[in-house]
């Protein structure tokens, strides 16, 4: 069976996105230089601060919810007994 | 002009039509009634309008102010929304239980008074129980059952806590309430159900992914928002929803990165949403407020954007969960494209809905000085755009291509997600008329470069997280399972009472049956049987004694008179005698 190609089957494409995709973050970084604050605490004047408050969010995030599944986790047919 | 009739009850009595009329003439009447309800929350005047007495109390149907005429707006636009998405739906149920789940949700935002509010209420909670239904599947079924339990146990501590605040305060009118002695406490908690504030939230996430396509996209719209409404017009300024609203952002978060069920990440997702608003509320301040109420608005377009997205899925491949889906963005590009929409919504992108909306609540927080909420919330904002952001898009449109056959959906689903995919832009890139319509007026300004920057560092930043962790492997995977939740305490907890009841109460059921029914019962016939036959045969043994029958003789003349005793066969002559002789002996002893 032949499946439909998209765009991202094209690893070049991923790759072109992925580059954007870093590019993006590079700009942002560097966009964080220049503009003017007025946070109404002062870490939110710390360049770069919400990048790596966003970054490390979502890495506890997903670290703690590794975790909670152990705790929480049971089989589909565990309420259909 | 003006449409002088309560928006609601135009829906909810123009619903008793749907079954009566066919093709077209149906298709019509419901797209017209949430106009009309639409056209008489634009023209009525501000005041208290439809009033009437009842037992001696003032009741009003259509009480107009900024706050209520808000949420009457997005409240009837979404049912029309959800309308054109539902239009080739063959089933008068869905159909009929929608058009009333929506105006008693119409009908609790315009009522003036508790009394009629609460007869809403309750409408509002058995119609919304037929759309999760409406799927006719076991486990839908059960889902309702346990859906209805909740809300009808959730609405009767609401009733006891109107009465006890009419008892105290006399009157019946839905103003500030605030809290304050165990009637509000009542209320607070009747409204806390329906919002699904934890830990009373479990229900949403067990009901919701049930409904069918369709229904659960007006499922995901009124019951939780008109409890926002509600609260906001009641509790304002109420310290503890700052916190419960806060933990509701922050805990659904872990849930939805482990959830399969595409439905019921956008579950989680919603509680999280209203966890915002919730908090909200609690700061109370006029920025807070007007956050809340445009939060509530783009909220309701974004989610049932991504519900109708999710439907639309579900619609074309049968399929929901991530583990059964991936790739479809070759096959379903249109559905791609308003999934995506309603994601960036929903992460509070700028440019679209959430960014407008959310960031008036997050910077209420930092007015106020509240650190740690405002850390949560800014969490709670990266994690959100982690799950229902990326998540929800990535695992039905792209990860692994699952190979499905598809297309995109009927015109008419098409339509109602590209509405609701522009409303969601339109208000991201121009918010003034959204914030025209607010309750107070509005000094904010999203649109400054650190804002912007800060939120797109929080969102890409997050989103290279994701996008590492998926590469390396940690990202846990998608599995089928169940994850527990406040629910257990009923779902295993009833089940452990009906065992309980099994163990302790069957038991003593038997004891009683032994003691009782064997024992005692049997007990006093046996006696009522053998009880003459022995004072016959006492008496007669020892008349034979008297007259010197022994031995063998006398055990055989005992049998005989004991049988006779026993079946009745005694001469007639001998119980008249005994009768005789009982009279005497009465008479000598008297």
């Amino acid at each position: 069976m032949k499946h439909r190609q998209g765009w991202f089957d094209r690893p070049e494409n991923l790759r072109l996105f992925l580059r954007l995709f870093f590019a993006g973050l590079g700009v942002l970084l560097i966009a964080d230089l220049f503009v003017h604050k007025h946070g109404e605490f002062y870490w939110e004047n710390v360049p770069g601060f919400f990048a790596a408050y966003g970054y490390v969010s979502c890495v506890l995030l997903v670290l703690v919810a590794k975790v909670l599944r152990r705790l929480i986790r049971r089989d589909e047919n565990y309420y259909d007994d | 002009m003006t449409i002088d009739l309560p928006p609601g009850l135009v829906m909810v009595c123009g619903a008793v039509l749907i079954p009566f009329l066919r093709g077209r003439a149906k298709s019509a009447l419901l797209l017209l009634l949430p106009l009309l309800a639409l056209a008489a929350v634009h023209t009525a005047p501000e005041g208290t309008w439809w009033t009437f007495s009842f037992l001696g109390h003032d009741l009003a149907l259509l009480r107009m102010d900024r706050l209520s005429r808000v949420f009457g707006y997005i409240f009837s636009l979404i049912a029309f929304i959800g309308f054109v998405y539902s239009l080739e739906v063959k089933d008068d149920l869905q159909h009929t239980a929608a058009m009333v789940y929506a105006g008693s949700a119409l009908g609790v935002t315009f009522a003036g008074d508790f009394f009629s509010l609460y007869v809403f209420w309750e409408f509002m909670a058995l119609a919304s129980a037929f759309l999760v239904l409406a799927g006719r599947t076991a486990s839908a079924r059960a889902a309702a059952f346990r859906y209805v339990l909740v809300h009808l146990a959730g609405g009767l501590v609401f009733l006891a806590g109107i009465l006890l605040h009419l008892s105290k305060t006399g009157g019946l009118g839905v103003d500030y309430i605030g809290l304050d002695g165990a009637g509000s406490w009542l209320i607070f908690t009747g409204i806390a159900v329906n919002a699904a504030i934890p830990p009373l939230h479990p229900w949403l996430k067990d009901a919701y992914p049930e409904g069918t396509p369709t229904s659960s996209v007006f499922l995901s719209a009124f019951t939780t928002k008109s409890a926002v409404y509600l609260m906001a017009r009641a509790y304002p300024g109420a310290e503890i929803l700052i916190w419960l609203g806060a933990v509701m952002t922050f805990f659904p978060i872990f849930y939805a990165v482990l959830e399969n069920d595409i439905r019921g990440v956008l579950s989680y997702s919603l509680i999280n949403q209203v966890g915002f608003m919730m908090c909200g509320i609690g700061i109370g301040t006029t920025l807070a407020i007007n956050g809340t109420v445009s939060h509530a608005f783009c909220h309701i377009l974004y989610k049932a954007l991504l519900f109708m997205a999710a439907g639309s899925v579900l619609h074309v491949t049968g399929r929901i969960r991530c583990t059964d889906l991936g790739g479809l963005y070759k096959t379903m590009p249109l559905t791609c494209i308003f999934c995506i929409v309603g994601a960036a919504s929903i992460s509070a992108f700028p440019l679209f809905s959430g960014f407008v909306s959310k960031s008036m609540i997050v910077s209420a927080a930092g007015h106020n000085h509240l650190i740690v909420v405002w850390l949560m919330l800014q969490f709670a904002s990266a994690g959100v755009f982690h799950h229902a952001g990326i998540k929800v898009p990535f695992f039905i449109f792209f990860s692994h291509d699952a190979h499905i056959r598809a297309k995109d959906p009927p015109w008419n689903m098409l339509a109602a997600m590209g509405s609701a995919a522009f409303l969601c832009v339109f208000l991201g890139v121009y918010p003034a008329p959204l914030y025209a319509i607010l309750p107070y007026p509005v000094d904010y300004i999203p649109y400054t470069g650190a804002h912007v920057i800060g939120q797109l560092q929080l969102l890409m930043f997050g989103a290279l997280a994701f996008a590492l962790l998926i590469l390396s492997g940690i990202y846990p995977a998608e599995m089928r399972a169940v994850n527990l939740d406040t629910d257990w305490f009923y779902r295993k907890g009833g089940a452990a009472v009906t065992r309980w009841a099994d163990r302790a109460l069957n038991p003593l059921n038997a004891v009683s049956e032994r003691l009782v029914v064997d024992g005692a019962v049997a007990g006093l016939a046996r006696l009522s049987v053998d009880a003459p036959a022995r004072i016959i045969l006492m008496l007669l043994s020892a008349c034979w004694h008297l007259a010197g029958i022994r031995g063998e003789e006398l055990a055989r003349r005992k049998a005989v008179a004991a049988r006779n005793v026993r079946e009745g066969m005694l001469p007639a002559g001998l119980g008249a005698l005994l009768g005789g002789v009982i009279l005497v002996c009465a008479f000598l002893l008297a």
